[in-house]
Formats: C-alpha cells, sequence, structure tokens
C-alpha cells in the first residue's frame, strides 16, 4: 500500500488567491522523496493537507488507504508525522521530556509505557540526555532534532519535513542527515537544499505554478539545467553532481 | 499563564488558603456569596459579622487590607449609582443633613452596597489565593462542562496577547498625538481593533497548528492531583457555614 | 455596566439563572456544529478579545462613556451558539477573578449581556445578510446588529429592573436613562463591530463565521497545459435550527413565570410607597408560616404569604427550565 496519495488537489488561500491548481503524486512505502521547488509555489500549504490541517478545495489525500477527512483527523495526525520549519513553533513545553511525551499523551498512552516510548525517540535523535531541560536553553539544531523526536515519537506512517536542514551549521547538518537516514519510515521532505536532497533522497518532485512539474530520480533533475532554471532552482556555486549517489 | 495584569490579581503565597484546592475555594466564595444575598437587610449586625469573616479569611491568607482596598475600585461606578438611589427614589422622604432622601431607597441603597461589597471582597481574595490556571482546573472538576473550559483555557492564553498588542497600538497612536475624545474618534479605535485581532490570531496560530498535528484533542491532558481531602473542604466550607449560622440566627 | 449582588431580587437572579444555564447548555449542543479544531482557539480569542476591549471606556459624549458589549461581534465571528459560550466566558471570568459583576447576579449577566444581545445581534445579521450578498451586506449588517443588539439589551434590562429591581426608582425615569445612553453605545458598537468584521474579512474570512460560503470556483490545469473550473467541496453550512426555539420559548416562559411570581411576592410594580405599612400589616402571617423569611425582606403582599408564593413560583421555573436543559444536555464529550 502507498504511504501517500494525493490526488488533483486543488486550494485557494482564505483571500482568494489559489495555490494548488490539481496536484497529483504517489509515494510508496520506504520512499524517501524531496519535494523542490521556488518561494511562494506552495511547498508548505502542500504540506499542511497531509495532516489536515487545511482542507482541499478539491481532490483527495490519502495516508496508507485511510483518507484525510474530517472524521479521519485523529487517526492521519498519528500517521503524518509532520516536523515544521520552526522548532520554536513546536516545543511549547516546559521540558523536553513533556515536548516528547505530548504526542502520545494526546492518544491516552501513560506511565511507563509513555516514558520507555519518550526515551526511546530521543535516543534515535541523540537528545537522551536533554531530556529534563527546558526547550530554550538548546541549540538551534537541537531543537530540531527534538521537534523530530516529538514527531516520531508517535510512530508515524510518513514523516514529513519542512526545510529541516535551514539554519543548521555543517556539523548539525550531517547529524540529521545521519539520523535521517538511520530511520526506517517513508520520508517526504521539502527544501531548496539541492546537495541535501541529493545526499538523502533518491527520488524528487518539483511544484511549480501550483502542479507537480516534473517528478523523477534526484540525479536526474539535478542534472537538467533547464529544468532547473525554469523553476528557480540553482545548484550552489561549485556543486558538482558526485559520480556515485547519496553517501552510506 | 504568565505575566501581565493576572499577576496584579493573584497574589503569590503559601498560606493554608493558598493551599486549598481551587474547587472548594469556589464552592466556599459561592455559597458564601448566596448567603449574603439572602441576608435580610435590616439586620445590620450579620453584615458586620461577614466583613468579619472575609477579614480572617484575608488574614490567615496573607493578603493586606490596602490589597483588597485597591481592587474594590472596580465597585466605584456601581457605588454612585447606588448612592444615587436615596436622591432620585420614591416614597416617603427623610431629611439626612439638608437633603430630602427617600427611605425605601436609604434602604435600597444600603441593601445592594453592603452585599455587593461583600460579594467583591470574597471574588478578590477567591483571585488573591488562587491562580486563574488552577481555579479554570477547579471549575473543571466542579463539572463545568469542558467546552466552556476550553474556550477559558484559551481567553487566558490570548489575553496576554491581546493586552499587550493593545498596549503596543495604544503607545504608537498617542505618540502621534491621538486621544479619543468624542465619537468621531470611534473609527480609529475600530480600526485598530481588526488589526489588532488578526495579529493576535496568527500569533497563537502557528503553535495552535503544532499541537494539532500531535493530536491534541482540546483538553491538556492534566497531570496534577487535585484531589481534596475532607480537611480541606471542612477548612473551605467552613466560611459559608459560619454565615449560614449568622444568616439563621438574622432570620 | 455589570450587575452586581442584591440589585435584583431573588426571584428574578434565579429565574435569570436558570434561564442563562438553560441558554448556555442549548448552545454547548450547537456550538459543535459551529467548532472545529481551528476555530475553537478561535473562540478563545474572541473571548479574550471581547473582555479587552470591553475594558475600553469610548467617551459617548462629554462626561459619560460606555463599554461594548461584543455579543452581535461574537456571534458573526464564531457563529450565535460559540458566541454565547464567549460571552458566558467572559462574564464568569469576570465574576469570579475580577469581582466584576455579583456571583448571585450572573445569570441576569449572562442573559442580558450573553443571550440577549447575541440573539438580537445573530437575528438582525441573518436579515440583512440573506438579503443581500456579498462582503458590504456582511459588514453593513454586522453595523446594524450590533447597533441595535445593544438598546435591546437596556430593554430586556428594564423589564427586570421592573419586574424585580430592589432599588425603589420609578421605572419611566430607568427606561429614560437607559435608551439615551445605550442608543449613544449602540452607534459605537455598531462602527467597532464593523471595522472589526470588515478588516478581518479582508484578510481572513476564513475567521468569520459569518461569511461563511462566500468561496469562488477552483481552476484545476491538467498536465496537458489545460484548464477545467470546480466548484470547492465546502462542506454544507450547518443549519441552526432546533436550538433557538427552544431558547425563546424558554426565555420568554422564565420570564413570564418570574413576572408573575416577582408580582406577587413584591410590593406595588410603581415603587415601594407603603412598603412600611404593608410590613406591619403581614408580619404575623409571614412570622407563622415561615418565621421571617429572606423575601419579606423586598416587600410584601395583599393575600398570599410572600414565601409560599416565592417558593411555588420559583419551584414551577425551575421545573420547566431543568425540563429544558435536561433535554438539551451535551452528552457526549467534545470532539474535536
Amino acid at each position: 500500500m502507498n504511504s501517500l496519495e494525493v490526488s488533483r488537489l486543488a486550494y485557494a488561500y482564505p483571500d482568494g488567491t489559489q495555490a494548488l491548481y490539481g496536484v497529483d503524486l504517489t509515494i510508496a512505502k520506504g520512499e524517501r522523496v524531496a519535494l523542490l521547488g521556488p518561494n511562494g509555489a506552495g511547498k508548505t500549504t502542500l504540506v499542511m493537507h497531509l495532516n489536515g490541517i487545511l482542507s482541499a478545495g478539491h481532490g483527495t489525500v490519502s495516508v496508507a488507504g485511510t483518507p484525510v477527512r474530517k472524521d479521519t483527523l485523529k487517526e492521519i495526525r498519528q500517521r503524518v508525522g509532520l516536523v515544521f520549519q520552526d522548532p520554536d513553533d513546536q516545543l511549547f513545553m516546559p521540558t523536553v521530556r513533556d515536548d516528547v511525551a505530548f504526542g502520545p499523551a494526546n492518544s491516552g498512552v501513560t506511565g511507563e509505557e509513555l516514558e520507555r516510548r519518550v526515551k526511546n525517540a530521543l535516543d534515535r535523535v541523540g537528545m537522551l540526555e536533554a531530556l529534563d531541560r527546558p526547550p530554550h536553553h538548546l541549540s538551534f539544531g537541537q531543537r530540531r532534532r527534538v521537534a523530530v523526536a516529538t514527531v516520531l515519537v508517535m510512530e508515524p506512517e510518513i514523516l514529513v519535513l519542512d526545510e529541516p536542514s535551514s539554519n543548521l551549521d555543517p556539523a548539525a547538518r550531517r547529524e540529521l542527515a545521519e539520523i535521517l537516514r538511520s530511520l526506517d519510515v517513508t520520508v517526504l521532505m521539502v527544501t531548496h537544499d539541492l546537495p541535501y536532497a541529493l545526499e538523502l533522497c533518491e527520488r524528487s518532485l518539483i511544484l511549480s505554478d501550483g502542479v507537480i512539474a516534473a517528478d523523477g530520480p534526484t540525479r536526474e533533475l539535478l542534472a537538467d539545467e533547464e529544468l532547473l532554471r525554469r523553476n528557480r532552482l540553482e545548484l550552489p556555486y561549485g556543486f558538482a553532481i558526485p559520480a556515485s549517489g547519496a553517501r552510506g | 499563564m504568565g505575566a501581565g495584569h493576572h499577576h496584579q490579581l493573584h497574589r503569590p503565597g503559601t498560606s493554608a488558603v493558598h493551599r486549598l484546592p481551587p474547587q472548594c475555594k469556589l464552592l466556599a466564595v459561592l455559597g458564601f456569596a448566596i448567603v449574603v444575598v439572602a441576608t435580610p437587610r435590616e439586620a445590620f449586625w450579620a453584615f458586620g459579622l461577614y466583613a468579619l469573616l472575609l477579614g480572617a479569611v484575608a488574614v490567615a491568607a496573607g493578603v493586606p487590607l490596602t490589597f483588597v482596598l485597591r481592587r474594590m475600585v472596580i465597585e466605584v461606578p456601581f457605588v454612585l449609582f447606588a448612592l444615587a438611589i436615596p436622591v432620585i427614589g420614591m416614597g416617603e422622604r427623610t431629611e439626612v443633613l439638608g437633603l430630602s432622601l427617600s427611605v425605601p431607597g436609604l434602604w435600597a441603597a444600603w441593601n445592594i452596597l453592603a452585599k455587593a461589597s461583600l460579594g467583591v471582597i470574597a471574588s478578590i481574595l477567591l483571585a488573591a489565593t488562587t491562580e486563574p490556571r488552577m481555579i479554570l482546573l477547579g471549575a473543571q472538576r466542579l463539572r463545568l462542562p469542558p467546552l466552556l473550559v476550553q474556550i477559558a483555557m484559551f481567553m487566558l492564553r490570548y489575553m496576554d496577547v491581546v493586552m499587550d498588542e493593545m498596549r503596543r497600538m495604544r503607545v504608537a497612536r498617542e505618540s502621534r498625538g491621538f486621544e479619543a475624545r468624542n465619537l468621531r474618534h470611534v473609527p480609529v479605535i475600530a480600526r485598530s481593533a481588526g488589526a489588532l485581532f488578526i495579529r493576535s490570531y496568527e500569533r497563537g496560530e502557528r503553535v495552535h497548528l503544532a499541537m494539532l498535528s500531535r493530536g491534541y484533542t482540546g483538553s491538556m491532558p492534566i497531570t496534577l492531583d487535585l484531589a481534596a481531602s475532607r480537611t480541606q473542604w471542612a477548612l473551605a466550607l467552613a466560611l459559608p457555614a459560619v454565615a449560614l449560622a449568622v444568616l439563621g440566627v438574622s432570620w | 455596566m455589570h450587575v452586581p449582588d442584591g440589585f435584583f431580587n431573588v426571584a428574578v437572579s434565579v429565574s435569570a439563572g436558570v434561564v442563562a444555564a438553560a441558554g448556555v447548555a442549548v448552545c454547548l449542543r450547537g456550538a459543535r456544529r459551529e467548532l472545529d479544531d481551528r476555530t475553537a482557539p478561535m473562540a478563545g480569542l474572541v473571548a479574550a478579545f471581547i473582555f479587552a476591549v470591553q475594558m475600553l471606556n469610548f467617551p459617548v459624549a462629554a462626561g459619560t462613556s460606555g463599554h461594548l458589549l461584543g455579543g452581535a461581534l461574537a456571534a458573526i465571528l464564531v457563529g450565535p451558539y460559540t458566541g454565547v459560550l464567549c460571552m458566558a466566558v467572559v462574564l464568569l471570568v469576570q465574576g469570579f477573578f475580577f469581582a466584576d459583576g455579583g456571583l448571585t447576579a450572573l445569570g441576569v449577566n449572562i442573559t442580558l449581556m450573553g443571550i440577549v444581545t447575541v440573539l438580537a445581534g445573530w437575528g438582525i445579521f441573518r436579515l440583512v445578510s440573506g438579503a443581500v450578498k456579498g462582503k458590504g451586506a456582511i459588514v453593513a449588517g454586522s453595523f446594524l446588529a450590533a447597533l441595535i443588539s445593544v438598546p435591546v439589551s437596556a430593554l430586556a434590562f428594564t423589564l427586570l429592573f421592573w419586574i424585580g429591581g430592589t432599588a425603589p426608582i420609578e421605572i419611566g425615569a430607568v427606561a429614560a436613562a437607559m435608551g439615551g445612553v445605550h442608543v449613544l453605545i449602540g452607534i459605537g458598537e455598531g462602527l467597532i463591530t464593523a471595522v472589526t468584521v470588515g478588516t478581518v474579512l479582508a484578510v481572513r474570512p476564513d475567521l468569520v463565521y459569518g461569511a461563511r460560503g462566500l468561496t469562488s470556483a477552483l481552476v484545476l490545469r491538467g498536465a496537458d497545459g489545460s484548464t477545467t473550473e470546480v466548484t470547492p467541496d465546502t462542506p454544507a453550512p450547518a443549519k441552526p435550527g432546533g436550538g433557538r426555539p427552544f431558547l425563546v420559548a424558554g426565555v420568554g416562559v422564565t420570564l413570564v413565570l418570574a413576572g408573575i411570581v416577582s408580582f406577587f411576592a413584591s410590593a406595588d410594580p410603581d415603587g415601594l410607597e407603603s412598603v412600611g405599612e404593608d410590613k406591619g400589616f403581614l408580619s404575623q402571617a409571614t412570622d407563622h408560616l415561615l418565621g421571617t423569611w429572606a423575601l419579606a425582606d423586598y416587600g410584601d403582599v395583599g393575600g398570599i404569604p410572600v414565601g409560599v408564593a416565592g417558593v411555588i413560583g420559583v419551584g414551577i421555573t425551575l421545573i420547566v427550565a431543568g425540563g429544558i436543559a435536561y433535554a438539551a444536555r451535551n452528552r457526549s464529550s467534545v470532539k474535536v
């Protein structure tokens, strides 16, 4: 069963401007896919449909076979783990432990089971020692990792990350990449960090003018200069696509 | 819930009154208010005793008289009205200090002033010894419908945001020489009200979306144990109970 | 101004309390159709906003000032059922936290400032926005709704005061004073409501309940460059039905009963002229029946001993309104 199926998705903002003009995409279980596109293309808007924060004006979204509807929201939000671009929007409890526990606690998990899952999630992102610290005492990269943990703890089917590498220093960027590579979930990554996409995702989609303009292996898309230019994408100065694929 | 004018009402402390569970205090204050209102107005001594009772609570809670008096300012418009009643009231009249005042009016004014003031003081003491969030949790325990509690929780959270934005906008207006003096100025205030609303909403929206994404369903998981022991209930309900005894005698 | 303890007699306070409780119960049920997980915090914000704005005294004329009530604004932004809940929360918080408004007067305050203003405001708004479509109509409707809701509330207050106010003031004087000031306040409220709704409507129309259904067609672009238009799949707006007749009937019935009760329980309707006389005349009877009961304080009656009349009247009221509240009770927890 596919992790994600989006069909003819169209959406207009409350003030009337239309953002999505009929998006179609399918992501199979276990895939790691990058969603590329210029600023303002509607990537974040699209992603907010995946867990029902926004309701489609037209079209359907389904996660592991379950359609996203008002009555399925609870289930969908457990299946789709959305990591926002700004970790501070996501960390709102007094301690790291409370933040990571928030998700499962809402589903009724308590006591030892809750504690076990919290520790497990933090361990997977390498932040176990921050268990009792207030989130705002951590560095940005650490907060980013804790934010990932708050979502991992819910054991989602698909992990959706919005600009995961933004504002990270090179070491933090590498650490996050290692964590993402070690996870066994389907990943959809919204980014305009093309090298990161190449490193982590074997497949990429380009969202432009509210529709999917390209869909294929990341190497091929990034090698097509004309395609990139048309969509306001550029490889960083001096970057050449490595001969072999993703690291490790 | 944090900063802002809430701290003007809440006076942090560790007295026995502070430590009582909120649902006990809520019922105590409510019971007390009902008893006061049911008291016949002729029984001056009863009202004196009620005031003493509240004084005892204030002492136990470590709340100074000035604190209470300053917050009673809320009553002022009403006091002015009450004082006007004997002047404009009807019925048999009498002379007091050269003024012709209505006798039933004097009774009514006394009735209203006494009861309202006692109610206000009781509320002030409640707010002084109980944090707003705790009062809500206490109300929830007393079976106040969860939706009302949820709205109230969001209200408290947004209150600080709204007050903060209001203050900033007022400062901005006044530093450009604007002062609301008559009805003509209302549209200016009105336009800033709309902007205030949207700004406040969007500030809270992103965090709320993050909470929703993790399955938040409307009530924060309650991690505090608010169970009240018998002694605590007895202690809290002592206030309305004693008042009730006074009421009984006054009848 | 919020009514404090002791201002209204027991019969009116209790009856209004029952009306308020029944009204809130009905609205709890109705609100579930208006609220979803995006708009629940909206309700909190509306409550906070109204609370904050109620603190703003705006000048009405030289020397006098008024403050926003907010019922119409609440109804238009989050819907009538949720609007009543917001107002109720504001009034409860003001009463318990800020000592603004007596705890025993909560029934009166919630009824007057919550239920009456929302009913009047939403009713007028629907009339206007139903007759004319578009953003302009919504703003105009907001203005009229707020403008009219204020004097209506003042009128309701005067009515309650006539039935059971404890201050011996001539009813005509009260009506005149309330009416005049509140029409002016209504103008201010109308302006602020209209402009607030207008601003929010321009930037975030999804936040205005009263503007549901103003969406336009969506365009789909195919892979071959073709375009098609579709209408959005917005869910049908919830029909308010059901609760409102309840509410109106409940308010009507209870007010009538409260009136009957208080008529018997209070002194002459136009004042307390012969209070002293009556007191002496009947004190013996009441002493024998119920002791010196509290109701004796509020005046006397010819014929029926005050205490008995009061008990019977209030009892009937409670049973009727209790039945309404029971029927409308919110059984399951809120699904968000």
